[in-house]
């Protein structure tokens, strides 16, 4: 990395610790370009949000960070995500996708637990890791569940379907399911959508309850949820990213006509 | 269907301009809805009718051959020969038969429909999948005479070069060629199943580091276990109701069957031998061919069940 791209990806005014950084992303569908020379730092052990109205990118990128775009022909990456400390470019056709994906976790917006039991839902990401010995797997499901919150819930119940669980105890086991393995990145691709209320109550809090413990998270939602539970906020417009600042200032004073007209509700 | 007539259905009603449905409009549609369900429920009672009457004719006459011959011995016997001096009616050498070809149709079919569902339906790209299903769909269309001269005069002959001891009429052959042609039925009701899994699932299974074929076998086969456990009952039912192939290339001989290499008739094989003869109507003989055919459709209703039953036990809702 020479320093231009350093300094595009610092371009943020704080001292901590970098997870990632985004230079000059694009993204094309096939034909289509759906991300337009993104750039933006992802801070350690805090909760970057995106934001922006549906159809702006915001999915897209974060789906681009463990390469669910490979999954279907004809997509193309351009520039780089850069994960630290390892400086790999994690959309570099020359880093396998699985290497990013045993790395950075995902949970997403629908809950889609796997048709098998709560316990080997949780276990599967170790599994495919090769972690096999029992008391291992029996202690990393735990904590991940009580991680989730939902330990209390299920203990009793860990060789039942997990279709049996209520939308947002699924929500939360998917949670836990990416938990397990201790992923680098968490990235929640807004993971309250399909919920009420009162289950997307207890997510938020647990996602401002592993922030700062645990690892990185990057949720897309809507502004409301962003302001509450994120450190950092970017906003997405029409596959632009228009501004990128601490969670306060964009809510606050945004400093792009285009952000304070989002989020005061102008569009969008 | 009923369109609104503007000179008779609506009127005008009192608030200017809003289209009220007149009493005869209403009457008509009830009489048209009415008539729908009728003919459809005639439809349904169709269906019912027959099998219903298959059954009936099946027991009734089945009824008439028991009164002659003990169950015991129908179900204890080992020698099948209805039209001997001394008949003896075993039907378990006719149903060995057709349990060996179902068996080794399945050990063809179960595998290779298996393993031929998870690439068309998680491996292949759209235009391979266009070209494979259609031909896979013109297997399931080749006559099933075909298949059974295919076995006589083309496989027997080509199997005896490596088993030197295989019987010109055997069950290994004939076994063979039916799960070839139950190959297409089982792909195409697993390759359903497994489409259906919704792609959400094979997502989050990526997205933990799985491979496709991990993603297959872990979550797509137990996501579609129902449908892939139909599509194998499905092959099976037809595998026990295949007639021509056996009739034609697994001999005649109604024998206890263990060993795959010789020949041995199975029900259907037997039904059609005996129905081609000039028997007396009403003769035991004759008889003999309603109390193997309510074998064939009880071992049919029973793996039917077993369907139904695994089918509401392992339903998946997403």
């Amino acid at each position: 990395m020479d320093a231009l791209t350093i300094e595009k990806a610092v371009a943020a005014p704080v001292d901590e610790p970098l997870r990632a950084s985004v230079i000059d992303l694009s993204f094309h569908y096939g034909e289509k370009q759906a991300l337009f020379d993104v750039n933006f730092p992802i801070h350690d052990r805090k909760v970057t949000a995106l934001i922006g109205p549906s159809g702006c990118g915001k999915s897209t990128l974060l789906r681009a960070f463990n390469r669910m775009h490979d999954l279907y022909p004809g997509n193309r990456y351009q520039g780089e995500v850069i994960l630290y400390p390892e400086q790999i470019n994690i959309v570099s056709p020359a880093v396998d996708p699985m290497l990013v994906r045993l790395k950075i976790g995902m949970v997403f917006q629908k809950p889609n637990p796997f048709p098998k039991s709560i316990y080997e839902n949780v276990a599967a990401g170790l599994w495919v890791r090769g972690i096999r010995k029992k008391s291992l797997v029996d202690d990393r499901v735990e904590f991940a569940l009580t991680q989730a919150a939902l330990w209390d819930e299920v203990k009793d119940r860990m060789r039942s379907s997990a279709y049996g669980l209520s939308g947002g105890q699924q929500q939360r086991l998917c949670i836990a399911r990416a938990l397990a393995p201790a992923p680098e990145m968490l990235l929640l691709d807004e993971p309250t959508s399909a919920l009420d209320p009162i289950a997307t109550a207890r997510i938020e809090e647990l996602i401002m309850e592993l922030a700062p413990t645990v690892k990185i998270m990057i949720v897309t939602h809507n502004m409301q949820q962003a302001a509450r539970i994120s450190n950092y906020t970017a906003f997405m417009h029409l596959g632009r990213m228009v501004e990128f600042d601490v969670t306060t200032n964009i809510f606050t004073s945004p400093k792009e006509r285009k952000t304070q007209d989002y989020i005061t509700g102008r569009f969008g | 269907m009923a369109t609104i007539d503007l000179a008779s259905a609506p009127t005008q009603g009192a608030a200017g301009g809003q289209l009220v449905a007149s009493a005869a409009f209403l009457r008509r549609r009830a009489i048209t809805g009415a008539v729908v369900r009728v003919f459809l429920f005639l439809a349904a009672a169709l269906s019912v009718f027959i099998t219903a009457a298959i059954v009936y004719i099946l027991v009734y006459d089945s009824i008439l051959f028991f009164q002659k011959v003990s169950i015991v011995d129908f179900l204890t016997d080992t020698e099948w020969t209805p039209v001997f001096e001394k008949p003896r009616f075993g039907i378990i050498t006719l149903v060995s038969g057709t349990l060996m070809t179902t068996l080794i149709g399945l050990v063809v079919a179960m595998p290779a429909g298996t393993i031929l569902s998870i690439y068309l339906s998680e491996f292949a790209g759209h235009r391979t999948r266009e070209i494979i299903k259609p031909i896979l769909e013109l297997l399931a269309g080749v006559p099933t005479v075909a298949f059974g001269y295919f076995a006589l005069f083309f496989l027997t002959p080509l199997f005896q070069i490596f088993i030197p001891n295989l019987s010109g009429f055997n069950l290994l052959v004939p076994g063979i060629v039916i799960g070839i042609m139950i190959l297409p039925y089982i792909v195409s009701v697993a390759e359903d199943a497994m489409r259906a899994v919704p792609d959400p699932l094979r997502e989050g299974a990526f997205a933990l580091g799985f491979t496709r074929f991990q993603t297959a076998i872990r979550v797509v086969i137990p996501g579609a276990f129902s449908g892939v456990t139909a599509a194998y009952l499905l092959g099976m039912s037809r595998a026990v109701g295949e007639t021509m192939v056996v009739a034609i290339a697994a001999g005649q001989q109604a024998t206890l069957a263990y060993n795959p290499l010789e020949g041995a008739a199975t029900i259907t094989a037997y039904i059609v031998q005996i129905s081609l003869g000039d028997l007396p109507h009403n003769s035991l003989a004759y008889l003999t061919i309603f109390a193997a055919g309510l074998t064939l459709f009880l071992m049919t209703l029973v793996f039917n069940l077993i369907a139904f039953w695994l089918r509401k036990k392992y339903r998946e809702v997403y």
